[in-house]
């Protein structure tokens, strides 16, 4: 587990977070993360952080379920054990195939979300049992708050960086070590 | 921040809104104690559900025989409730993943709700067809494990495979979808959280949630994707319910019209429920603001359109039935309204064609009271809706010496009360240890939605003091 001090600014209004954000940018400071206690629109742009490509994930791993489930119904239902159901046999795939879509739809999707959902929880590092990372806990209420890296930023002085963040509208400021990485 | 046009009914009502304000009010009922109308209503639950779970017992231990079943009426109660409650577990997830799509923010109140009573109906649904295997214990057979008991795999052509894989990916991505919007939710719960257990347990069930702006990212994404993946589950799963009986050849059942007509059926049925649970809901937990006249109106407007089509589907079915020039199928339809069943058939007809026409007048859409009978007249009316297909279809077949008609026992009586019992144990529980409202959601459309936000140009200002 490693952990890292950080510099953080409080706010209490996400507007004010972003122009908050906006004005220290322009100095030159770069604004390692933000948080919120919902998502607030166009926050990536400001931070510069990439758009997740998670969906494609998905897409993925539903075109794996899908595979599965056919080579799964052919397997079950043509080659291993072909049945005759109401004169109608399981002679091939291709023959039998209206039948084997509902499945193959399901088993898509429920490969999809539940890959998705899995990708998603350890990307965050959110699992049941690891403790909170929130640098505040009234980020999870109405408050808002911006992470500076002291180490990222030799070119100001701390004391620099906090007469900066008062400036722009906080409603406190503190110093707090941060989990970064648990492996 | 994108505002809406001022014309726009608010969908957060109250001027002096604050987020702080949201939080407070929607963790109100999780951080304060149950008054004694929660206990007995819980108790009484507890008591029916407990009730019902001995009767599922002594199923399972003297078997079907137990039941009303007979020779001719192979289905009845049992397959009836599954849909029912099946039925009703629809509602949820179109809110919260179709309404999504369509990016309607009037389901941010009540998708939450909806959803948590998405998954407690069915799981109430699901018990169904498991005693119903009679021998329970062999339930993991429908799944297509390697064949040491014999030589064969599960039917993979059967629409009764179809439904366990239907029923159990539904119930999954549900849960799923679900407990992804609850996470950051919990996490304000744990924040708040005085008691060393309560912040324990929140705290496990926050998954440790920072709400960091790429964790937010994720989450914006990966709830438009389960949103997507979501909702032709919605419309596939109750497709898949109505081919079991479709894709039979029994008359009544053998008809091309289910699928649409059994979908359009579970969201009258599911918006009823939601309707039901959350007009009691809104005035116990004080969340009148939140959930305003609006989206009670909002859901009428649902209710009476799904409410048209299913009505319309039974019109068609009559008409095909004589127009089809087939004897039998004719027969079944004739029977339905004027057998012996008739009562369960104008039941049927009252409640979902009659009664809910009455939402096209606005003074009655927005009544409370008037939402709230009609609502339980549409729950009433989609149970008997699949009494008369399953019981009516089966009782008076081909051969006239095998009619019979079929009486419930107690037990037929107990499991499905029970069921009530536990679905309503659940909920209450829900109301007490989960957010009722999605608070991530509110916070929000607070500023583009809420009126306190409304012909200002203000910015949210909370004065209070923060300690670190």
């Amino acid at each position: 587990m490693t952990t890292q001090k950080f510099l953080y600014g409080l706010y209490n209004d996400d507007d004010i977070m972003v122009s908050g954000i906006k004005k220290i940018q322009g100095k030159g400071v770069k604004v390692n993360d933000a948080y919120s206690p919902f998502p607030v629109h166009g926050l990536e742009n400001v931070l510069g952080i990439k758009w997740t490509r998670i969906a494609i994930c998905a897409f993925l791993y539903g075109l794996t379920g899908l595979t599965l489930a056919m080579l799964a119904i052919n397997y079950f239902m043509v080659v291993d054990w072909p049945m005759n159901i109401g004169g109608k046999p399981s002679m091939d795939f291709y023959q039998n195939l209206p039948a084997f879509v509902p499945i193959m739809f399901e088993f898509t999707v429920l490969s999809a979300a539940h890959g998705m959902a899995i990708t998603y929880f350890l990307r965050n590092m959110t699992l049941p049992g690891l403790p909170a990372r929130n640098p505040h806990p009234r980020t999870t209420d109405d408050h808002f708050a911006i992470e500076i890296a002291p180490e990222e930023n030799a070119k100001y002085s701390k004391e620099e960086l906090q007469q900066m963040l008062k400036e722009t509208g906080v409603v406190e400021i503190f110093e707090k070590e941060r989990i970064v990485k648990f492996i | 921040m994108v505002r809406e046009a001022e014309v726009r009914t608010p969908l957060i009502l109250g001027k002096d809104v604050t987020y702080h304000k949201i939080t407070e009010e929607v963790c109100a009922p999780v951080e304060g104690k149950a008054n004694k109308y929660w206990w007995g209503v819980f108790t009484l639950a507890l008591i029916l559900g407990l009730w019902g779970l001995g009767c599922i017992t002594y199923t399972i231990g003297r078997g079907i025989g137990t039941w009303g079943l007979n020779t001719t009426v192979g289905w009845a109660w049992d397959i009836t409730n599954f849909v029912w409650w099946v039925g009703i577990g629809h509602a949820g997830t179109l809110i919260s993943a179709v309404l999504l799509l369509f990016r309607q923010k009037w389901r941010m109140a009540i998708n939450r709700a909806a959803e948590a009573m998405t998954i407690f109906a069915v799981m109430m649904a699901a018990i169904f067809p498991g005693i119903h295997m009679g021998r329970i214990w062999v339930s993991y057979w429908v799944m297509p494990l390697p064949n040491q008991f014999g030589s064969l795999w599960p039917n993979f052509n059967s629409p009764l495979l179809w439904d366990v894989f239907a029923i159990s990916t539904y119930f999954s991505v549900s849960l799923v979808f679900w407990y992804i919007g609850l996470i950051p939710d919990f996490a304000t719960i744990r924040d708040r959280a005085t008691g060393p257990l309560a912040k324990r347990i929140y705290g496990v069930l926050s998954f440790g949630w920072t709400g960091n702006a790429k964790a937010w990212i994720r989450f914006e994404e990966v709830s438009l994707v389960l949103a997507g993946l979501a909702t032709p589950l919605v419309f596939s799963v109750h497709s898949i319910v109505s081919m079991d009986f479709a894709t039979s050849v029994i008359p009544g059942w053998h008809t091309t019209i289910f699928p649409p007509y059994f979908v359009a059926g579970a969201i009258f049925s599911g918006f009823a429920m939601v309707q039901t649970l959350l007009l009691i809901a809104r005035k116990v937990l004080f969340f009148e603001r939140y959930i305003t006249l609006q989206h009670i109106e909002l859901m009428n407007t649902v209710i009476v359109i799904t409410g048209s089509m299913v009505g319309t589907a039974y019109l068609s079915e009559l008409f095909i039935s004589w127009y089809s020039g087939v004897e039998y199928e004719s027969y079944a339809f004739i029977n339905r309204f004027s057998g012996p069943y008739a009562w369960s058939y104008w039941s049927m007809m009252t409640c979902n064609v009659i009664t809910p026409q009455l939402f096209w007048f606005k003074k009655i859409r927005t009544s409370l009271i008037a939402s709230f009978i009609l609502s339980i007249f549409v729950n009433i009316g989609m149970w008997f809706e699949r009494f008369v297909i399953i019981v009516t279809s089966l009782h008076r077949d081909y051969v006239p010496s095998n009619w019979a008609m079929f009486h419930p026992t107690w037990v037929d009586i107990g499991v499905y009360l029970g069921t009530i019992g536990l679905f309503f144990t659940l909920f209450l529980l829900f109301t007490r240890f989960f957010p009722v409202l999605a608070l991530n959601e509110l916070k929000s459309i607070l500023k583009s939605s809420g009126e306190a936000f409304r012909g200002k140009d203000a910015h949210h200002h909370d004065e209070e003091k923060v300690e670190a």
